[in-house]
């Protein structure tokens, strides 16, 4: 191993070194960043959902872009698998159906980053037992 | 380097590691590497995340799920439904116990939610044996500033403005105690942690170094940088081998870094640090009698002055920390004396760790801010009493503190206010207890363990508290009287004056304070040789009811010493000079006929 000689190489070494807990990090504060929930019921791996999974996990990595991606079950959409929930903070989650890699990009592109809507948006067929 | 989407969080500390969690840790590895996951969830063994009521603990991010009581045959489980499809494996999650209701997200569980974590901050969140992660979240940092950008005086300066108080039980304040170590001049200083952790109950200590050693070993080499010392050493019992073993792991590291060593950081500043193997003594937590054990004496206190600061390790000036107040130290440099100062209170800033115990729901691990009730505490994030028994007391401080009852329950917890209530804070120990635990009994066991324990060099603790021992043991066995217990008082006053240390000018106080606020049940004790505990069995009366008493015979045909007597369907006696009390008998009747008197 090598030697740390200063304070600015131990600062280096932090920034090098910070994404081995940053997804823990972000864990701690999900509330304040952008959620990402991809359905990963058996119809929507199916689909490709592990796929789409990746696909956020890198880009929006890439795009230096804070979130939290996280996969859940299914979420009832099987006609529009695979199908993903994206929570922006302070706002209301929104599900997208039949999402590819493209639509993904859009995801990110339109709505993540300038808050403009995008196709393929399914409407909210359920009340949740928190509002009741 | 591989991409994680999902870090598997397993407790290692030593209460869920005897639940196999090791076990846990391996099975995960194999599932993942079963079905190719291992390059996108790591797996990661932590310290203690504190819950250890419910341990072995699981904790999944980002998403934050709290799995308890996980089994290693859960495992594929996980995997396959949480990992794999996104499903959580509900059994596993922790139900409120208050409104029956499963907790996804670990961040609503009542535990967490009133804590505020500064020593135990990476706890049970980076993985202990990789001194990368602890870089990560800004560790030596600090260490890095004081070399490169302060002044001995000025890192000095900032844990005095701080306020911090000595966390092992006295509250001394820090700061204080480094200037006096700076002002001696000496050519060779040391830095001794005090890692001797001796109250029954207490874990705070062994679970910082167990979740997070390199914070330690840090504030050590801050430590050595303001008072001028090059030689740092760490008092650890050594029956606490997972500890040893992660300071080991984080000391090696450290070094092959170049964080300790010489010219640490590019600087001429050179800074080392040694074990010492304590054997579990109580006694050798007192810091005179820990530098005698540590030179190869026996453990013994000397009296102070002169204190360790200006002649302490082989004569040399020596700063004695314990491992909590080092575990403060980084964020205190990082974060500044002032922010330390707006937690807590005024005369006790900061936050305590608590290692909760006894009859409380959520047994295990927490860190609160200083000024919280112990209402809270308890009840809020200790979840109550439990089986839905009557809180009785509180017993902090451990063998030197006492007992503090339902009135005492809104009182902050500070330094200060625990002392005026006749308890201290001690090294932060809580041991709750219910309707059914003797005061008496209590106050005895305390005694036992001092008696155990005390050094024997000076009479007061030698002696005195061998008589309070017996005084006790006299009433808890129906023979004490009214005189009895003004003697305990008396001889308890005696011993606190007296006593050559910390041991012994505390050890009375479990007597006192179960004397002050359970007057009664002392007096029942003496007059109406009684317990209404049912605890101290000297005092139990073991009577047929005769009118439910069908004569069946199947308590005599149990009873181990044959102390029950009577025709078959005819009402049975038992004869108390026979009897010891085993319960066989209670247990056997099928009609409710037999109780305790």
């Amino acid at each position: 191993m090598t030697k740390v000689k200063s304070l600015a190489d131990l600062r280096k070494m932090k920034e090098e070194l910070q994404n081995k807990v940053h997804l823990r990090e972000k864990g701690d504060n999900a509330e304040s960043l952008v959620q990402i929930r991809v359905g990963m019921g058996t119809s929507g791996i199916a689909s490709g959902a592990k796929e789409i999974f990746n696909f956020f996990v890198e880009e929006l990595e890439k795009r230096n872009i804070e979130a939290v991606v996280t996969q859940t079950g299914d979420m009832g959409y099987n006609f529009a698998e695979p199908t993903v929930e994206v929570t922006l903070p302070g706002k209301d989650p929104i599900v997208f159906g039949n999402v590819t890699t493209q639509k993904a990009d859009k995801i990110i592109e339109c709505y993540i980053k300038n808050g403009e809507l995008v196709e393929g948006i399914l409407p909210e067929n359920y009340d949740k037992i928190d509002n009741k | 380097m591989a991409k994680y989407s999902m870090h598997l969080l397993v407790c290692g500390g030593t209460g869920c590691r005897s639940a196999h969690s090791a076990k846990i840790t391996e099975n995960f590895k194999n599932e993942l590497d079963a079905s190719n996951l291992s390059e996108t969830i790591q797996v990661i063994e932590t310290g203690c995340f504190g819950f250890c009521e419910k341990g072995p603990i699981v904790k999944i991010m980002p998403d934050n799920t709290f799995y308890t009581q996980v089994k290693p045959e859960d495992i594929k489980e996980i995997v396959a439904e949480h990992l794999i499809k996104g499903r959580k494996v509900t059994r596993l999650l922790y139900i409120d116990p208050e409104k029956k209701e499963k907790i996804e997200d670990s961040k609503h569980m009542g535990f967490y939610r009133k804590q505020l974590r500064i020593a135990l901050r990476n706890c049970g969140f980076i993985d202990p044996e990789n001194i990368d992660e602890y870089i990560a979240r800004e560790g030596y940092e600090a260490l890095g500033r004081c070399l490169a950008e302060m002044t001995p005086q000025d890192v000095i300066n900032i844990v005095k403005e701080s306020g911090l108080r000595g966390r092992g039980g006295g509250g001394f304040p820090t700061g204080l105690k480094w200037e006096f170590a700076s002002k001696y001049q000496a050519d060779q200083k040391y830095v001794v942690c005090n890692a001797d952790e001796g109250d029954p109950g207490a874990f705070m200590d062994r679970s910082i170094l167990e979740g997070d050693p390199h914070s330690v070993i840090e504030a050590m080499a801050i430590c050595g940088y303001a008072i001028g010392a090059t030689k740092g050493l760490v008092y650890i019992r050594a029956e606490y081998p997972l500890a040893i073993k992660r300071l080991q792991i984080a000391i090696k590291q450290a070094r092959e870094y170049g964080l300790l060593g010489k010219n640490i950081l590019g600087s001429n500043f050179e800074f080392d640090i040694e074990l010492r193997y304590g054997a579990g003594a109580f006694v050798c937590g007192e810091e005179t009698a820990l530098i005698h054990s540590m030179e190869g004496l026996r453990g013994e206190p000397t009296v102070k002055p002169p204190f360790p600061a200006e002649s302490g390790y082989w004569g040399k000036p020596t700063n004695v920390n314990n491992v909590e107040t080092f575990a403060n130290i980084p964020v205190i440099i990082l974060k500044g004396g002032k922010w330390f100062r707006s937690i807590g209170t005024e005369k006790s800033p900061g936050t305590k760790v608590f290692a909760l115990a006894g009859k409380i729901n959520n047994v295990g691990l927490i860190e609160v801010p200083m000024g919280i009730t112990l209402r809270e505490v308890i009840f809020e994030i200790g979840g109550g009493i439990k089986d839905g028994k009557k809180f009785k007391a509180v017993q902090t401080g451990g063998p030197s503190g006492g007992c503090l009852t339902e009135k005492h329950l809104d009182t902050p917890i500070e330094f200060d206010t625990l002392i005026a209530a006749g308890s201290m804070m001690g090294s932060g120990g809580m041991i709750v207890m219910d309707e059914d635990d003797c005061m008496v009994a209590v106050a005895k066991f305390y005694l036992e363990f001092t008696v155990e324990e005390s050094c024997g060099k000076c009479a007061p603790c030698r002696i005195g508290n061998k008589r309070l021992h017996e005084t006790l043991e006299k009433i808890c066995k129906g023979n004490g009287t009214r005189e009895d217990i003004e003697l305990l008082q008396n001889m308890s006053r005696v011993i606190k004056d007296t006593a050559l240390c910390g041991l012994g000018q505390t050890s009375p106080n479990p007597v006192l304070s179960t004397i002050d606020n359970f007057w009664d049940e002392y007096i029942e004790h003496v007059d109406q040789k009684k317990c209404r505990a049912g605890v101290c069995k000297d005092l139990m009366q073991y009577v047929i009811r005769a009118e439910n008493c069908v004569g069946c015979t199947a308590c005599a045909r149990v009873c181990p010493v044959g102390a029950i007597s009577g025709e078959r369907k005819s009402v049975h006696k038992i004869d108390p000079a026979i009897c010891i009390k085993c319960g066989a008998c209670i247990e056997k009747c099928k009609f409710d006929a037999i109780f305790i008197q």
